[in-house]
Order: C-alpha cells, then structure tokens, then sequence
C-alpha cells in the first residue's frame, strides 16, 4: 500500500464523545472512544469493505471521514487534499468530491420534494448547471441508478425500500462525486431487494471509478462487493485485507469468530462447520477493556493480552494485517 | 395427531383505503418437538399467521375471515378468551423481535418473571422466585439474584432476550414461537441466542416456529420449512427438499439472490422487480410479474398449495401441470 497511489487516506483517526453527567452543571465523566486511532488507504475506484457489530464505531468512522463529525486528532486526505484542515466555504465546495448514502431510504428523503426537485437542488448545490439542461441531466441519472425518467415526478412514498435507496444513491451521484460512503445501504431492504442495491453500487464503483467505502454488519454482504475488507472492534481496526482471504482465511479471532457466526443457507454445511461461539457481549464502549479490546470474549487470549494493545501487523504480506499478539502461533 | 393443526387460515385489515388480504389459505402441521421454519420477505404474511393463532391482532382491523387452527382439541382461532388465555403463555409461548418493547420498562425483570408463573402455576411467590433463579441460569444469565432485581434497560439486547426467552420457557411450553428473535442482535450474539433456543428445546422437548427472513438461520435451525410470498404458501418442505429439491421458482429465486453463497466477481443473482401491493392483489399467482418461469396462465389462474413429492408442497401451476422443474 503505498501512499502515493492512495486516493483517500487516513491516517491514525482519533473520535472521541465526551460523557457528561448533569444538566447545568455538567461534569465530563469520561469519553467514549468511537475511532481510536484508525489508519486505511484507498485506491480510487477501490471498494472497501468496514465491518463490525453494532457499536464498534464503523459508522462514525466513515462519517469523520466525510467530516460530518470532526476527529479529535488524526488526518483525512482526499486526493491529495487535506479534509481535515478544511473549514466553511473551502469544506463545502470540497464536499461535491465525497457523498454519503444512508441506511433508511425513508428517513433520508424529504418527503415534500419530488425526486426531481431533490436531484436538481443537489446537482445545483455544487455546480451551476443551467435549468434548461436539468430534465436531461436528471433522465441520465435516473437511468443509471435503474430507474425510468417517469419516476421524477413522483414523491418518495410513492416508491418501495429498493426504489429509494436507488434515489438515495442517484442524489449522492448528482454532484459527480469521487468517494461514496454508503452506511449499511441494504440493511433495511428485503433479501431480494438488497442483491440489486449491491449489484447497483458494484456496476457504478466499476463505470465511474467510484471510490466506495461499504459499511455493513453483515460480512456475506460485504465479501461479495468488496476488493478489500477491513474488520473493526471497539474503535480499531482489528483486522484488514484482501476480501477472498480475509472470508477464507482470517487471522484475527474476533473474524473467526465472526465468520463461522453467518449462517449459510445450506442445511448439510450448516450441520457440519464447526461454529465458534463467542462468550459474552461485545463490551461497552464506555468501558472498554484493558489490553487488547477482544481479550475478554477471546477463546485464545492468555494473560499478556490483558496488559498489550495489539497493533496492526503484517502477516505475510503487507496486504494481510491483523491486531493480535498471538497472530503468528494461532495461524500456522 | 399433530401438536398443532391449521387449516385454509385468512387474514384481511380492513383499512379506510381498502381490504388487504394479509394471509390466504394458510395450512400447515406441526407435530411434537419439531422445528417448523417460515421463511419470507416483509409482508409476506409470516407474521400474522402467528399472531392471528396467538390471537395478538387487533380486531378490527384485522379480521379472521376462515380457517382453523386447532391445538389439540380446540380451534385457538374461535375459542373463548379465557380458554385462549389458558393456553398461550402456558402451553404456548411467543417472543419477538424486538425484546425491549416486549418487557415492560417499569418493572424489574424478578417482577415479569414470576408473577406470570404465580399466575398461571398458582404457586407460591417463594417457588416461583426459585423457578425463576433456575431459569435465567439456564438461559445463560448469570448472578441471576442480582439480575432479578435489575430493570430491562441495564441489559444488552443479547441478555434482554435470554430474559424474553426465560420468560418464554418458565411454564414448559410445548410450543414456542419464536418471531425473528435475532433479528435485532449482533451475529455472534445471533449464535448465542440460537443455541440457547436449540438446548432448551432438547431439553424441554417442545415444538418450535421460527420466523426469520433469513433462509440462512432456517436451514441450521428447521426440520421443516414454508416459504411464503405475498401472504401464501409458495413452498414447504422438509427442510434439505426444500434446499436441494427446490420445486418453486420463488424459493430458488430468494437463495440464490442470497450473498453467503457467492464470491465477487459475477453479478448477484437478483429476482426482478418488486414484490405485489397488497391493496391491488393480481388475479393468478401474485409471483408471476417477477417470475421468469411464467407464462399465460400464471397470471390468470387461482394457485394453490398441492403435494407435488411426498410432503413436499408447491403452489406453483408449472410445478403442478408440466412437472418443473425439468
């Protein structure tokens, strides 16, 4: 991964909540660490899977990202800009370059705006396209996502779960921009539904060199979209490589773990593979553990996990890393 | 005779812009100690077949237009209140998705515990506390005591529904249906909650129902399994037939659209389209506008669910005429 070829990199990302008791008086008890201390690089057109459980800061990742929340420290570079230097106009001008999309489609729609009207006022928000030139611009993009030029006319109610996240996506799209974020896109979707948003998403990362980053909690989502596939716990990244490896072979036990919990539609495998089954709950963010962050739920943790945080190392090559001090011994 | 036998249920809401028709002509057995799944998309119905047997729908809107669902000797669908009563919580037992809207925030979990038991066993409170303390161990809570006297929000969603499913279990149910219970965990919390409901049936030797539109959890978990579409029965099978002889174009359809089993690289394999509206039910087979099997006479005739193999039914009219798939 060298940094010269890295669209968007991200370099040791530090987001911190404060926790505060007391209403007029307020007393900072602590802080929750949500990103703590998060490095990844990009190529452009790249598609890089971030899972994890709910809780385990995937989603303010990719929003301190976007610079929807500032980090504490850390730095973000898109392109070889710097976003986390940026402020008021220059951020805003800079933002066309980077969209999100979210998980509800029926939360993140106005529902008084046609579709028409929400595309055009995204598309002139970044740039001054002519009125005259908008219809045509709109029936592109409407198109693209799947969608027939009709549907501009309509409200978002008229449309299902499956239609809106395409809107959604064509909305991010209207400002032609070079990162997606899109924050468990299929989550609320049905099963059927949900493989045409990952086929939309794949076809448009590939046609227009779209950087995607895909936040999900359901690694079979993940694997099939992904090149690349990062694993984080409690604000780190615990593990991260190529997407095929990462699913056959992974390297940290949190991803074992993970990976034999995803039932596979398939009664004679299911009754055969050997499941892993992980003691306790994720821990609290508010109280994380010392040591590695997984120790406590870890079926091969030993006493030296309590007291070292585990870094990011190679294995292999450097296209494998995982956080695990026993990496080597676990993984023969 | 089967634990539970339900014949040619319906189920309509009779709603301000029009009847939808949210369950037609279910039926489906279910003997003692096995495990029946049923699996569908949201508004398929899987739901309100359940609720309308627990006798959860609210009436109106909801109306049972016909059938039966007989429990025994008696139909759960027309009994009286306190029959119905009797039975469900008792004999019967449900959890839900969500196990935090289903305890109620006020009281401690000691309280929902073993009241219920005092209630339905008419024991002591000192022999149902001790029931109670048994319970929770054996649904994986430990310091049960202390827990006994902690209210549902210092859980997490993993713990509040080892509670739901110790409340779900106190009475020994021969029954227990189980409403997308994972669906709000995490996936290794998932497994947790699965094995614990996998122990307790062996243990209790109860029958079980889950519902999940997950045909991932269903295959691990069911001896059996329905697949319904737009309030029908498409599809039910033991559970390896319906994996490895699937007859209907809608249950192929909806495992291979299903991530787990592809790699990157060729698309996803999709169904088109969307599912039916519920307020405009087509003539003929409601799948037949996405199906690619189609053709004239799916959109025109009634489909109905027939045994095309031995205890494998099929509501599909190409199934049924011409033997697809050939």
């Amino acid at each position: 991964m060298s940094s010269s070829a890295a669209f968007l990199e991200v370099r040791d990302l530090q987001t911190y909540f404060p926790v505060e008791k007391g209403f007029l008086f307020k007393r900072r008890l602590g802080e929750v660490k949500a990103v703590d201390g998060v490095s990844l690089s990009l190529r452009q057109g790249e598609i890089l899977g971030l899972v994890g459980e709910s809780g385990c800061g995937k989603s303010t990742l990719g929003r301190t990202i976007l610079q929807l929340i500032r980090p504490d420290a850390g730095a973000v570079i898109l392109g070889g800009r710097l976003l986390t230097a940026l402020r008021g106009a220059a951020l805003r001008e800079a933002r066309s370059d980077f969209q999100m999309v979210f998980q509800d489609p029926y939360a993140s729609l106005n529902p008084r705006m046609t579709v028409f009207d929400a595309l055009a006022e995204a598309m002139q928000a970044h740039a001054r396209v002519p009125r005259r030139e908008l219809p045509g611009r709109i029936d592109a993009l409407l198109e693209r996502v799947g969608l027939s030029p009709r549907a501009g006319r309509k409200y978002p109610h008229e449309f299902s779960g499956g239609q809106r996240q395409r809107i959604a996506i064509a909305r991010a799209l209207a400002v032609a921009p070079k990162l997606l974020v899109a924050d468990e896109p299929v989550s609320a979707l049905d099963v059927s539904i949900q493989a045409q948003i990952i086929n939309l998403l794949a076809r448009l990362s590939r046609e227009m060199r779209l950087t995607l980053l895909f936040i999900s909690h359901d690694l079979s989502v993940v694997k099939h979209i992904a090149d690349r596939i990062a694993v984080m716990y409690l604000g780190r990244i615990v593990e991260i490589g190529p997407a095929a490896d990462v699913i056959e072979k992974p390297l940290h036990p949190y991803t074992k773990a993970l990976i034999s919990a995803i039932p596979i539609p398939d009664p004679r495998r299911e009754a055969r593979r050997a499941r892993i089954l992980l003691p306790g709950d994720p821990p609290s963010p508010l109280r994380p553990p010392g040591g590695c962050p997984f120790h406590p739920r870890c079926l091969y943790a030993e006493a030296r996990c309590a007291q070292v945080v585990p870094a990011l190392e190679n294995f292999g090559s450097p296209l494998r890393q995982a956080s695990c001090i026993r990496m080597k011994e676990i993984n023969p | 005779m089967p634990l539970l036998d339900v014949t040619n249920l319906c189920v309509s809401f009779h709603m301000r812009n029009g009847v939808l028709r949210a369950v037609q002509d279910v039926s489906f057995q279910l003997e003692h100690g096995e495990t029946l799944g049923i699996v569908g998309e949201s508004g398929s119905g899987k739901s309100v077949t359940c609720y309308a047997m627990m006798g959860l729908l609210p009436q109106p809107p909801a109306r049972i237009e016909g059938g039966r669902a007989l429990y025994g000797e008696v139909d759960l669908l027309a009994c009286p209140r306190r029959q119905l009563n009797r039975i469900r919580g008792r004999r019967i037992s449900m959890i839900f998705q969500d196990a935090m809207t289903s305890l109620n925030p006020f009281l401690r979990i000691g309280e929902q515990l073993i009241e219920p038991l005092m209630i339905h066993e008419k024991i002591s409170r000192a022999a149902a506390t001790d029931r109670a303390l048994a319970m929770l161990d054996e649904a994986g809570i430990s310091e049960a005591e202390h827990r006994l006297k902690m209210y549902p929000h210092e859980f997490s969603g993993g713990m509040r529904q080892r509670v739901m499913i110790a409340m779900a279990l106190i009475t020994k149910p021969d029954l227990l249906i189980a409403d997308e219970p994972t669906t709000a965990l995490d996936v290794t919390v998932q497994a947790q909650i699965l094995e614990l409901i996998r122990k307790m049936q062996k243990e209790l030797g109860m029958a079980v129902i889950l519902v999940s539109h997950d045909l991932g959890i269903v295959s691990g978990f069911c001896n059996r399994v329905m697949v319904m579409y737009a309030g029908r029965v498409m599809e039910s099978a033991p559970t390896d037939d319906l994996f490895y002889d699937t007859k209907h174009p809608y249950t192929r359809g909806l495992r291979n659209s299903i991530p787990a089993l592809q790699m990157k690289g060729e698309e996803l394999h999709t169904i088109p389209g969307q599912p039916p509206d519920p307020h405009h039910p087509l003539p003929g087979c409601p799948f037949a506008p996405r199906c690619g099997q189609a053709v004239e006479y799916c959109a025109r005739e009634e489909i109905r669910l027939l045994e095309t193999a031995p205890k494998h039914g099929t509501a599909c009219l190409r199934v049924q005429k011409e033997g697809l798939p050939v």
